[in-house]
């Protein structure tokens, strides 16, 4: 029996519209999938595929230099190509709103992910930027909204980790087939 | 070949009479060239996000789409960004031009060699990024082709200007990064700017 797919990336998607969001820099992951497709076909929006996330940081102060809000998406192994960039936001109090979708946690299959994926928290909080973790399906709309609002209107960098139960990918098959 | 154009007199004659030009420049020298040339609230010089000069200025051409954004920045701040290449080439945004004064050096910590002093051709990989108009610049009468294709040629424009290796006095834009960001946004944007 084929699963319906779950109703939190058009959740999000709705968010960052309603949040005023153009820009969207992203680096793929599973878990984004389907949000990336409803960004990709907004034609208000501009999804832009990076090629590491760091670059994402980027667009997003230039972004807000030009007057326009943005979202980054990304796995949490990306938040390790972040780090330098993030002072920049910090320095200069640039609004960033980051969703991760975290690898590395409960049932992880590849091993090579649990490193970044446990230090995903501490990593972003030493950079100084706060973090939301949304661990079911059903906290994640309020947390990407509350977190919205406190970037673009308190000019932080808020990063909202979505759990690795929540997208439930189990092994390389299952992923494989998404 | 002996690069002979100097960087400062480069940098001025690319931002003469500059209207309502919006320039990013990359860290260290092209920040402090940039800023010789007459700080501007429109200017905004990083003093760190090594690699980052042309995303941001991506983003900021991606949204202000009737204005033209310079990124002026150096050939090891490029190196360290060279993936942006490729996502501003298949973005292909048409207000934006890339400006890497290349002097094949790292300037800042004790001209040690770059890259592209062994032959690494950065407007070949523009080009290959999909970045079609692309070129490298060694004279001066490049100069006045490149300035013009700042302002009216369809973008994305990258250039390389090969410059002498020179160690130039300091000429510094303010360092409080949330400053410049204020200022350029009410260049920009208005009064009302950070009022919404």
């Amino acid at each position: 029996m084929k699963k319906s797919p779950p109703a939190w990336p058009e959740a999000i998607y709705r968010i960052l519209k309603d949040a005023g969001v153009r820009q969207v820099g992203y680096v793929p992951d599973a878990g984004h999938k389907r949000l990336i497709e409803l960004c990709l076909a907004d034609r208000a929006m501009r999804a832009v595929v990076l090629t590491t996330e760091a670059e994402g940081i980027g667009l997003a102060a230039g972004a807000w230099l030009g007057g326009e809000r943005s979202a980054l998406l990304m796995q949490s192994s990306g938040v390790g190509n972040c780090i330098n960039q993030l002072a920049t936001m910090r320095e200069c109090r640039f609004p960033l709103l980051m969703l991760v979708t975290m690898r590395g946690q409960d049932g992880e299959f590849n091993p090579w992910q649990v490193p970044m994926g446990q230090a995903t928290p501490a990593v972003l909080a030493a950079m100084g930027v706060v973090v939301k973790e949304a661990g079911a399906p059903e906290g994640i709309p309020a947390a990407v909204d509350a977190a919205a609002r406190l970037a673009f209107g308190s000019y932080q960098a808020v990063a909202v980790l979505i759990a690795q139960a929540v997208i439930g990918i189990k092994s390389f098959q299952e992923q494989a087939a998404q | 070949m002996k690069n002979t154009l100097h960087r400062r007199e480069v940098v001025s004659h690319l931002l003469k009479d500059r209207g309502d030009l919006l320039v990013v420049a990359g860290l260290g020298s092209t920040a402090w060239d940039v800023t010789a040339a007459g700080d501007s609230p429109l200017n905004f010089p990083l003093w760190g996000a090594m690699g980052n000069a042309a995303m941001i200025g991506l983003g900021l051409a991606l949204a202000q789409p009737k204005r033209r954004v310079l990124v002026l920045t150096g050939d090891g701040e490029m190196l360290m960004g060279l993936g942006s290449l490729a996502t501003i080439g298949a973005q292909r945004p048409r207000n934006l031009a890339v400006v890497v004064i290349d002097n094949e050096r790292y300037g800042e910590t004790g001209m040690q060699r770059t890259h592209t002093a062994a032959g690494v051709d950065l407007a070949k990989v523009a080009k290959g990024c999909g970045i079609k108009t692309a070129n490298l610049v060694r004279t001066r009468g490049q100069l006045a082709g490149l300035r013009a294709a700042i302002h009216r040629s369809p973008g994305p424009i990258y250039s390389q200007v090969k410059v002498v290796a020179e160690k130039l006095p300091l000429v510094l834009p303010p360092r409080d990064g949330s400053l410049l960001k204020a200022r350029f946004r009410k260049a920009l944007l208005g009064d009302e700017a950070d009022l919404a």
